[in-house]
């Protein structure tokens, strides 16, 4: 008996150590992927120039690509050349959706730099930021044509990523 | 003694019977919400976009007649269990809720049979 | 030349504790007293450590940047109370400050114990020496505070400004004479093993030692929360956070230590409970130095953190637990306890079951995300809601037996009337679960929470009416468990009483809640030596009383490193706390302000502060008869 419980006792402790060690080697980074593989929620989300609304309806029978940006955050402005790349691609609609923004701002902004979107809509308060999951601009979403979130880009596109979702959507 | 505690205990419950409201408080929420983006805050405690957003969307949830537990279910669903301070029960967790209490129904009995059988 | 000087030092260090073990290995086997050279060695070790520290202080004052420790961590523009501080508020210099505890530990308790057998002295000795060196091996292998940097940088990085702070430079020095004093019992419980020395006057070499860590402990945690309270802006004091964490789980431990110790100085029972306390308390501590310093935890405290130190800590934290449990495991011997469950033995042991209780809802709330990220890949956050609703049912009953543990005698107690008592206990704790099932509100805990703590309070008090007329009473006890009944009080009043409003407010608007008005009235830009200050006047007015007071939060931007940080303005009194912070919102001309009303702020310190009196108290009777 005493024997058993002095093994369970090593063993306990042997464990507790070795998931120390483990975790001592991942990315403590956190990124909400939890959203990943799962069916895009439903939303009603108003057009930049508030003339129609788009839906669940608008990105159906194509690969798209939402993205969220502002013209007060710096680093959209890194990653607006890879989206304009990826405006030349076919199959692929990229759903802009400004973020908690200044309309005069944006539309600068989208002249300076070029207008890669398909569909552009605006989200003032940030409230269907929190529909898709998003904590910090810019970030993305690729969702496929049976409207499923196949991958979630936290913080500005760069090259791979923009060679990802080439290979995705091929 | 003994007249001041029934007193007290009085007090007390008759201060309750009163007070049980069922409306849900959303500073109670924001505290129990992880500002993913800050350093260990909670949104309550913090201003950045992230935890503004959070705040009004509780308040729609809250308006659309959402129980706390589904507000955190909400978020987590969005989020991940990360975003909530209070872990779910299930069965991930369930050694983190249960632990503690056998442990203590296991100290009580190993004192007890330190004790004399019979006085 | 301060780095050179300080790397020879430290090889200096690591040469006198070769030494020390290796004179004391020999003395082990030659009959006689202690050879004179090991006190020596020992006193000239605890010197040159200090020595070592003040060369890394010198650096820090006159900002000697080829240093990395002090680029890293000050600036020349920094006052001179916050460069010496800064010595020992990064990593490197904190673990000089260690290996300093830990030498004079070890000196210390070779001169004060002379009257214990030669062998557990010097085992004591050795095995203290061991945990030195394998502390100068990490302090010289990965930390070196006196590790350079080439070209020499002209300009410090500057500390992190919520880092400046008088309670934050107090904090770390008190936090580690509490944990790494536990170093010393450590020591001596292993040797105490090897060497067999198991009688009752074992207790006696270290219980004063036991005393010291947890006072300074207790200061530390107080003052580290009085630092969360007013800097880091939310109004709370305490947020189970990691790091908060990491400094509790010893504490429960050495609470649980002190107790038992007196039961096995009175009356020679718990010998193994007593050695494993004193293992798991040093164990604790070195744990807690990991998940804070690996980075393996997320936490509101930052602390540059880095994987090799953390594997490092880990190599050193297994060491320790397995060489504890292998030697544990080969002296063990099975103990028969007769207890009459009247005596103060048994209440002790009640202490002891409840610290236990504490220590691994604690220690699991603790790492449990660890495993779930591990196991399963899937992050979860533990909280003040978890923590709450495990621990505070369970602290009702707790104060209960604390208020009747006292009353009762040693061996056998006479007074039969203590059955009635756990009659009531029986029937409130019943009642109280009952309570909480069917009204599932947290509030109302609370209320439990105070009835207990009143009771505790009411008893002692009683106590000391009793004890009066005998002419015999126990001062350092009844200030200890009175002010903690105070402690737990005050604390639910305050979480019953607290009141927090949150608006976002133009300059000259008034916003109206309860009996309060608060208005914007005026916003200062004022620049300082490091940093500049936006500065809010807010006017807060009782609407029933017509009291005006005029609160002024700030918002600071610091250049060296550039930060934002906020002021929270607290009005203090004896009553009640005002507490206002205010922070800008990005891109609009609102400012958001949170006001909070904090009952009683100022006793929960108090309270923490008379449970220390207490135990220095202990302290002093006790070096008085011995």
């Amino acid at each position: 008996m005493q024997k058993i419980i002095k093994i369970i006792i090593s063993f306990i402790f042997l464990f507790v150590i070795s998931i120390f060690y483990i975790s001592l080697t991942r990315d403590t980074n956190y990124n909400t992927s939890s959203l990943i593989n799962k069916e895009t929620p439903e939303f009603k989300i108003i057009s930049f120039n508030d003339s129609n609304y788009y839906t669940r309806d608008d990105i159906k029978n194509n690969y798209t690509l939402i993205n969220f940006w502002a013209s007060w955050c710096a680093p959209c402005r890194i990653e607006h050349p890879i989206l304009m790349k990826l405006s030349q691609t076919k199959n692929l609609v990229i759903l802009g959706i400004n973020f908690k923004d200044k309309e005069p701002q944006a539309k600068t902004f989208l002249s300076e730099l070029g207008n890669p979107y398909d569909l552009l809509a605006k989200d003032k308060n940030g409230k269907h930021s929190v529909k898709f999951g998003i904590y910090g601009i810019p970030e993305s979403i690729l969702i496929n044509k049976e409207l499923m979130i196949i991958q979630k880009f936290v913080g500005p596109l760069s090259d791979d990523d923009y060679n990802n979702i080439i290979k995705i959507i091929e | 003694m003994k007249l001041n505690l029934l007193l007290l205990l009085f007090i007390f419950f008759s201060k309750f019977s009163f007070a049980a409201e069922n409306t849900v408080d959303p500073n109670l929420i924001h505290k129990n919400l992880r500002c993913l983006v800050c350093q260990g805050q909670s949104i309550s405690d913090s201003n950045s976009d992230f935890a503004q957003t959070i705040k009004l969307v509780v308040k729609d949830l809250i308006d659309e007649g959402k129980s706390e537990d589904e507000i955190y279910e909400f978020m987590s669903d969005k989020y991940g269990d990360w975003i909530v301070f209070k872990p779910q029960f299930n069965t991930q967790n369930s050694l983190l809720w249960i632990l503690p209490y056998i442990a203590l129904i296991f100290g009580g009995f190993f004192i007890f049979s330190f004790l004399k059988k019979r006085q | 030349m301060l780095s050179n000087l300080g790397n020879i030092l430290l090889f200096l260090n690591v040469i006198l504790s070769l030494s020390i073990i290796y004179t004391a290995n020999r003395n082990l086997k030659i009959s006689g007293g202690i050879d004179k050279n090991i006190f020596q060695l020992s006193l000239i070790q605890s010197t040159s450590i200090i020595i070592c520290f003040f060369v890394l202080v010198a650096a820090f004052i006159v900002s000697d940047f080829s240093l990395i420790a002090v680029y890293q961590n000050s600036h020349s523009l920094k006052p001179l109370f916050y460069k010496i501080a800064g010595t020992w508020g990064n990593h490197e210099g904190s673990l000089l400050l260690w290996a300093i505890i830990l030498a004079i530990f070890s000196f210390l308790f070779l001169v004060y114990n002379k009257d214990h057998p030669k062998k557990f002295r010097l085992l004591t000795l050795i095995i203290q020496n061991i945990l030195i060196l394998g502390f100068l091996f990490f302090i010289l292998f990965n930390s070196n505070p006196f590790s350079k940097i080439s070209p020499i940088p002209s300009e410090g990085l500057g500390l992190n400004p919520i880092l400046q702070d008088p309670a934050l430079a107090i904090h770390p020095p008190l936090l580690y004479v509490g944990f790494v004093g536990a170093s010393i019992y450590f020591s001596a419980a292993i040797a105490s093993l090897i060497s067999n020395y198991s009688e009752r006057s074992f207790s006696l070499s270290i219980k004063n030692w036991v005393l010291i860590s947890w006072c300074f402990q207790t200061l530390g945690i107080l003052v580290g929360s009085i630092w969360a309270y007013y800097e880091l802006g939310w109004g709370g004091f305490w947020f189970w956070d990691p790091v908060e964490n990491a400094s509790l789980l010893p504490w429960f431990a050495m609470t649980a230590l002190f107790h038992s110790l007196i039961v096995f100085e009175k009356r020679n029972l718990f010998y193994f409970w007593v050695i494993i306390l004193c293992l798991i308390t040093f164990t604790l501590s070195v744990t807690g130095t990991f998940l804070v310093r690996s980075g393996i935890l997320n936490s509101v405290h930052t602390f540059a953190s880095d994987p090799t130190r953390g594997i490092y800590i880990l190599i050193f934290l297994s060491l320790m637990i397995f060489g504890s449990i292998f030697l544990l495991f080969q002296k063990y011997k099975k103990e028969n306890y007769d207890l009459n469950r009247n005596s103060k033995e048994t209440f002790i042991l009640v202490n002891n079951w409840f610290m236990m209780f504490y220590l691994i809802t604690v220690l699991l709330g603790t790492i449990y995300p660890i495993f779930t990220d591990a196991l399963t890949d899937n992050k979860i956050s533990v909280g003040p809601p978890f923590y709450n609703a495990i621990i505070f049912p369970v602290v009702v009953v707790f104060l209960l037996f604390m208020a009747l543990g006292p009353k009762t005698k040693w061996i056998k107690n006479k007074f039969e009337n203590i059955r009635i008592y756990f009659l009531i206990l029986a029937g409130a704790t019943s009642l109280n679960l009952a309570i909480i099932f069917f009204f599932k509100s947290y509030s109302l805990l609370s209320n439990f929470i105070i009835i207990s703590a009143l009771f505790l309070i009411i008893s002692s008090l009683m106590d000391i009416a009793k004890a009066f007329k005998k002419n015999k009473i126990d001062f350092a006890r009844i200030i200890s468990h009175t002010s903690f009944g105070f402690l737990v009080l005050f604390i639910g009043l305050n979480s019953i009483f607290s009141l927090e409003k949150d608006y976002n407010i133009k300059l000259g608007e008034t916003k109206k809640f309860e009996n309060y008005s608060i208005q914007l009235k005026n916003l200062d830009l004022k620049n300082y030596k490091n940093y500049q200050a936006i500065i809010g006047k807010l006017e807060i007015k009782n609407l029933n009383s017509n009291q005006i007071n005029i609160l002024n939060p700030e918002i600071r931007i610091y250049n060296k490193p550039k930060t934002l940080t906020y002021e929270a303005a607290i009005k203090t009194s004896l009553i009640k706390d005002y507490y206002l912070t205010m922070s800008n919102i990005d891109r609009s001309d609102y400012y958001n302000i949170k006001f909070q009303k904090k009952p009683l702020m100022a006793w929960i310190w108090i309270s923490v502060i008379m449970i220390v009196v207490g135990g220095l108290i202990r302290l002093f009777s006790n070096a008085k008869n011995n």
